[in-house]
């Protein structure tokens, strides 16, 4: 169940839109902030507050790729791999985060605190190689920077 | 020549609401409301030649004249800041230094188009984009140029935020529109196109950022005085180009539109220290190559087009000889296969299928006939509900074109030869 400020909150984004579903995706990332990923009680709850089907919400929240239907760590990190990050070796950047956090892309930190996750172009193009920790946007990364970065991170909990 | 867009931007921080109205903002929004017809407004974007700088590259008052006049119903505006093709950062450095141009731009466009209400898509990341736009829609409506009776007159325009959760093809004009009406983000089939039928089956305009930041002064300026901005006679207007890559400074920069390459390459510095060119990306993934003999080509829609390429977004992907442009690639065809919605079957089993290949090629177990299975798929991968795979596409057949010996050296020898 999600505390009723919340409720309330949802309801009146969900009545201030145009049609209910056009609220979907504020809706969607508003209960994940509140569960940690999109949990399926948290998809039934967003169907009721949408009017929709919770097929029609799985439907919506498995297209994008900033929604977790998936327990993820307390800070996903989305480290970009696409052409302009590549030309400064984002790859070797992917590496030394893979060894440092001791998990494959997709895993998620023993302790439960990051989740490693490729990402495509994230518009940081002039700085890569790029990431982004808990939603903060990193640029010019060095391996040391990374380092640098995990451990006030790590802190900032 | 002051050019528009970056003209008032500070140093590391967004310009004032009082700074941007001190320099003539919303002068162009005060002409068009106190003394021109939506028709004239119209009239003066064909006039200026300004087309569509999201990527296609469409004149953008013919792009609204396309809306009927007569329908009833409501209509609708949409800014798409959706900006996720790989090497595309303007529309971000945009907004991070003045959401004013946009928002004035947008009301103008609405103005034009008859729109009452409209939207700005906003992809995920860009949240302070997005919050730079909610403070200075807040001030337009506080000053009486945006919201209810604009400047006392009877019209009145709504702008909302949309903020999104990720995803290249939301960037697709009807995927988009898919996406804001909280339907699953497939791209639709067109036509109907949306100037007739687009969200909520009502006439809808979807315009780039940059595109619609441009508006406030053509009609300020004039037509004539925009088009004369541009270095080349056909071109009309500035261009941002977003630089990444093997440059010296990457930044995006604005220049006239007709600015040679090299010219972009030197506004950032050249290139890197004992990096020499070997090819660049102009205008965003979905563009074919350029090479070092274009140097002096003008960056103009047409000029570009002709030598082969496209000026697409304008973000500017510089490689030197140390990248392989296999692996670039390569690279660029697994963002593609990533992205794909898997809504039709050409683009999702054909982009893994050329991932395949190239990843084979490039490590060294590619066979002969491997470059003529890639050539069929630049053909067949155009056959696709929306342009995602075709532009895919652009840079592998940029590949086999400008780079077919590089990529037989692959085969040939049994590896990369740049590793």
């Amino acid at each position: 169940m999600i505390p009723e400020t919340l409720k309330k909150a949802l309801e009146a984004r969900v009545a201030s839109a145009i049609t209910a579903r056009e609220a979907a995706v504020d809706v969607m990332k508003e209960l994940q902030a509140h569960y940690g990923w999109l949990t399926d009680e948290a998809v039934e709850e967003a169907a009721s507050l949408l009017g929709l089907s919770p097929l029609q919400v799985e439907e919506l929240a498995t297209f994008y790729e900033m929604i977790y239907r998936r327990p993820v760590g307390k800070k996903v990190i989305h480290v970009c791999d696409s052409i302009s990050c590549w030309c400064v070796d984002c790859d070797g950047i992917i590496e030394h985060l893979k060894e440092k956090l001791g998990v494959a892309l997709g895993g998620t930190t023993a302790d439960g605190m990051f989740t490693l996750l490729p990402c495509c172009c994230m518009g940081m193009c002039g700085d890569g190689p790029a990431m982004s920790v808990g939603g903060i946007p990193y640029g010019k990364l060095t391996p040391e920077l990374v380092d640098e970065i995990l451990e006030m991170e790590r802190q900032k909990i | 020549m002051t050019l528009p867009l970056f003209r008032h931007n500070r140093a590391n921080r967004v310009v004032t609401f009082d700074e941007y109205r001190e320099e003539g903002g919303f002068e162009g929004l005060k002409k068009a409301f106190t003394g021109m017809s939506p028709a004239e407004v119209q009239q003066t974007v064909i006039d200026s030649g300004l087309r569509g700088r999201g990527g296609a590259g469409f004149p953008t008052g013919r792009k609204w004249s396309f809306v009927p006049r007569d329908l009833p119903g409501p209509r609708w505006l949409i800014c798409n800041c959706d900006e996720m093709e790989p090497g595309t950062y303007k529309d971000r450095v945009l907004l991070e230094h003045n959401p004013y141009s946009l928002i004035e731009g947008m009301t103008l466009a609405c103005y034009a188009l008859g729109v009452r209400h409209a939207f700005i898509f906003i992809r995920k990341g860009y949240e302070k984009a997005a919050a730079n736009l909610a403070h200075g829609i807040e001030e337009a409506k506080k000053a009486g140029l945006l919201g209810e009776k604009i400047l006392g007159t009877e019209h009145s325009i709504d702008l909302d935020l949309h903020l999104s959760a990720g995803r290249y093809i939301c960037g697709e004009e009807t995927a988009l529109i898919n996406a804001l009406e909280g339907r699953r983000p497939n791209p639709r089939q067109k036509p109907p196109f949306p100037a007739v039928k687009g969200l909520w089956q009502g006439p809808t305009v979807v315009n780039n950022v940059e595109t619609l930041a441009n508006i406030p002064a053509i009609i300020a300026n004039g037509s004539a005085w925009f088009k004369g901005l541009a270095l080349n006679p056909e071109g009309a207007g500035s261009k941002l180009f977003c630089v990444s890559g093997s440059v010296k400074n990457r930044a995006c920069v604005e220049l006239p539109i007709g600015t040679t390459l090299e010219a972009v390459l030197d506004a950032c510095g050249g290139m890197r220290e004992g990096r020499k060119f070997k090819a660049c990306i102009p205008g965003g993934a979905s563009t074919q190559f350029l090479k070092p003999e274009h140097m002096k080509l003008p960056m103009d829609y047409d000029t570009v087009a002709k030598a082969g390429s496209r000026l697409g977004s304008g973000g500017v992907i510089v490689f030197d000889e140390s990248h392989c442009l296999v692996e670039a690639t390569l690279n660029l065809i697994t963002f593609f296969a990533r992205e794909s919605c898997g809504w039709c079957t050409p683009c999702r089993e054909g982009l893994p299928f050329v991932r395949e290949i190239l990843t084979r090629i490039e490590n060294g177990r590619g066979e002969e006939d491997d470059i003529a299975i890639l050539r069929e798929h630049v053909k067949y991968l155009n056959y696709t509900f929306c342009a995602l795979a075709p532009g895919a596409m652009a840079p592998l057949d940029g590949l086999l074109r400008d780079f077919e010996d590089e990529v037989r050296e692959h085969i040939v020898k049994k590896r990369c030869p740049l590793k």
